[in-house]
């Protein structure tokens, strides 16, 4: 078989998949309450940061502090939506739709298929993460001049972080194959150590020496510290300051390159033991 | 197998499952699925895989649908092999399997095919045309547009029969694809399943069941399996001719009783099976030949059992599984009764 058949085969499978997970993401409501639902949800998300910033922290919006965890959680939105994104997909499909079997079945690249699935996903965080950013600089008063914003760097960046996520997804979505009952738990689990050592909202400065470790062994942590300098001007981890942005990018992109070719080999291989073990038609949650 | 060309073929396909012991942690058990069958399929053929619940026709499925991996032995569909190139084999088949309702709830029946349709490559406007086609075959062109989290199970089940055909696979998969409907749903589906194998004589069609009727209606051939094995593989005509030179009866006696021990001792009884039905009991009785009755019925009478009827009936496929397995088809399934015809 040629590589175009295959490339034709790839393709196909990544935008109908797409317009699936468009249809089953959006399709729920009527456009409007969707349109609606999609404001409402991140400036929701912005407003109970901002309190429990002002409550826990007891500082003013104006301490320094407050754009970096502003903006590491308004991009951080991609990281539930990406990576959970796409590993739900298995569980979804095979246990809520049933249909993952009959996608097996079928003549598709699983690989674009579970990232088609991921871009629905990934367009809603986007709009969430513009309207967050929007918001903290309309109402909050974050500066993040646009003529000071380094747009380049921030494309670039979001791209291979956006990739990192993706292929993390596509880590998770080969443990979901093996353990399906556990896939809440592991994903959340995931999640949440990104949140917690990635400088999300703690400078990684903050963080205990062995945990600051894992932090910077993480691309998730390069990708904030990326776009927080693209928007900021400043990425806000001491830790990270002696690195140059091109350094900064160019361990971003060496970590993602490491996550594809991991995340592909163990998705092959649990792919391989779900087929011996008959797992693909697995049931044990719905 | 001289150079036919088959568009399935299996040689000592086996699969064991290991799975643990409730009754002792940390230990498995091994359950035998499939054991060593070997089938070869022609293209053309309306291929049946008759057996009860737990004969292995799913796992047979599954294993030729590329979605489980045998243990031991070999399969190939459409000429390739399954484990070594399953995206290749994924190109040329269709798979449904009945009694189920997957689909996605918040796509309407339309979507739901025209999606799936499109992972095939097929044109969207040939997609269409084939899914209202398909609607009306499937007696669900007035809820093309309902979003499927509104149909029945029998609907959606409907809907994946469609889905089944919509792509037009070179080797089809029907795994008991009439359980659970009514009595004109399945008998229509039944007969789309013949007009279709007889249109495309260029497809091929492998369908399982526990519905001797349905397989003795629709299948070309048909391979009886029961524990993972397959115990004959013929054409509906000769599998029945097989028991020719004996004589099939069916009985009733009043009362529930417990006749097995009496045709044990009886000379000429082959098989029987016997089960309790509305305050009577009813016998199948398979015999050497007609003069092997006479003994059943003296014994019968001497138990002081009153016969209600005798019937000589025509073997049917149901008796050839008797004949096989030593029980019925309807006891093998757990005593369920018969799928409607």
């Amino acid at each position: 078989m040629t590589a175009r058949v295959r490339g034709g085969e790839s393709w196909r499978s990544l935008r109908v998949a797409a317009w699936l997970g468009w249809q089953i993401e959006s399709n729920w409501t009527d456009p409007f309450l969707f349109a609606v639902y999609s404001v409402v949800k991140p400036v929701a998300g912005a407003l109970i940061l901002v309190f429990m910033y002002l409550v826990v922290a007891r500082g003013g919006l104006e301490n320094h502090l407050f754009p970096y965890i502003f903006v590491g959680n308004a991009f951080y939105i991609y990281v539930g939506a990406v990576l959970m994104g796409i590993s739900w997909v298995v569980i979804d499909d095979r246990e809520h739709y049933g249909m993952l079997k009959y996608m097996y079945a079928a003549p598709l690249n699983i690989y674009t298929y579970l990232l088609g699935r991921g871009a629905a996903q990934t367009a809603i965080a986007t709009v969430a993460t513009t309207i967050t950013l929007l918001f903290g600089v309309g109402v909050l008063g974050i500066q993040i001049p646009p003529g000071q914003v380094d747009w380049g760097l921030l494309a670039g960046a979001l791209v291979l972080g956006l990739a990192a996520l993706a292929f993390m997804g596509l880590l998770l979505g080969g443990a979901t194959l093996l353990t399906a009952r556990h896939n809440y738990f592991i994903g959340q689990g995931v999640a949440g150590a990104l949140y917690l050592l990635s400088g999300v909202v703690f400078p990684l400065d903050v963080l205990p020496a062995p945990l600051q470790a894992v932090g910077k062994g993480l691309p998730v942590t390069y990708w904030l510290e990326a776009l927080r300098r693209s928007v900021l001007g400043d990425g806000g981890n001491e830790a990270l300051r002696s690195l140059s942005t091109g350094t900064v990018v160019l361990i971003l992109a060496l970590s993602t390159v490491v996550l594809a070719v991991a995340s592909v080999l163990f998705f092959r291989w649990a792919e391989r033991i779900a087929h011996r073990r008959g797992l693909l038609d697995m049931q044990t949650m719905h | 197998m001289g150079t036919r060309e088959f568009s399935i073929e299996t040689q000592d396909l086996s699969r064991v499952f290991r799975v643990k012991r409730r009754e002792a942690r940390g230990q498995k058990r091994e359950i035998v699925a499939l054991d060593r069958a070997s089938l070869a399929v022609e293209r053309g053929e309306l291929f049946g895989v008759l057996g009860p619940n737990g004969a292995g026709k799913t796992t047979l499925i599954k294993i030729l649908a590329t979605l489980l991996s045998p243990t031991t032995g070999t399969a190939r569909v459409a000429g390739v092999d399954v484990v070594e190139n399953p995206w290749e084999v994924r190109r040329h088949i269709g798979m449904v399997s009945g009694g189920e309702s997957s689909g996605y709830g918040l796509l309407t029946v339309e979507e739901n095919l025209w999606m799936f349709s499109q992972f095939y490559g097929i044109s969207s406007g040939e997609a269409k045309k084939r899914i209202k086609e398909l609607l009306e075959v499937v007696g669900l062109a007035d809820r093309a547009k309902t979003k499927i989290y509104h149909l029945s199970t029998g609907m959606r089940q409907k809907m994946n029969f469609a889905r089944g055909f919509l792509t037009e696979p070179e080797v089809l998969f029907l795994d008991e694809p009439t359980i659970g409907l009514d009595v004109q749903t399945a008998r229509t589906l039944r007969s789309y399943i013949r007009e279709w194998i007889d249109q495309h004589p260029d497809r091929t069609l492998l369908l399982t069941t526990h519905c001797m009727y349905e397989a003795d209606d629709l299948c070309d051939r048909v391979a009886i399996i029961d524990q993972g094995r397959v115990l004959a593989c013929d054409t509906p005509a000769a599998l029945k001719r097989s028991l020719q030179g004996e004589a099939v009866f069916r009985l009733k006696v009043d009362g529930d009783r417990d006749l097995g021990p009496l045709f044990d001792g009886t000379g000429g009884v082959e098989r029987f099976t016997h089960a309790a039905r509305d305050g009577h009991t009813e016998i199948d009785l398979i015999l050497a030949d007609e003069n092997a009755l006479v003994p059943v019925l003296t014994a019968i009478q001497g138990t002081g059992a009153r016969l209600l009827s005798l019937e000589k009936r025509e073997p049917t496929l149901e008796d050839v599984f008797i004949r096989l397995v030593g029980r019925s088809l309807t006891q093998a399934n757990g005593g369920g009764d018969e799928p409607p015809r």
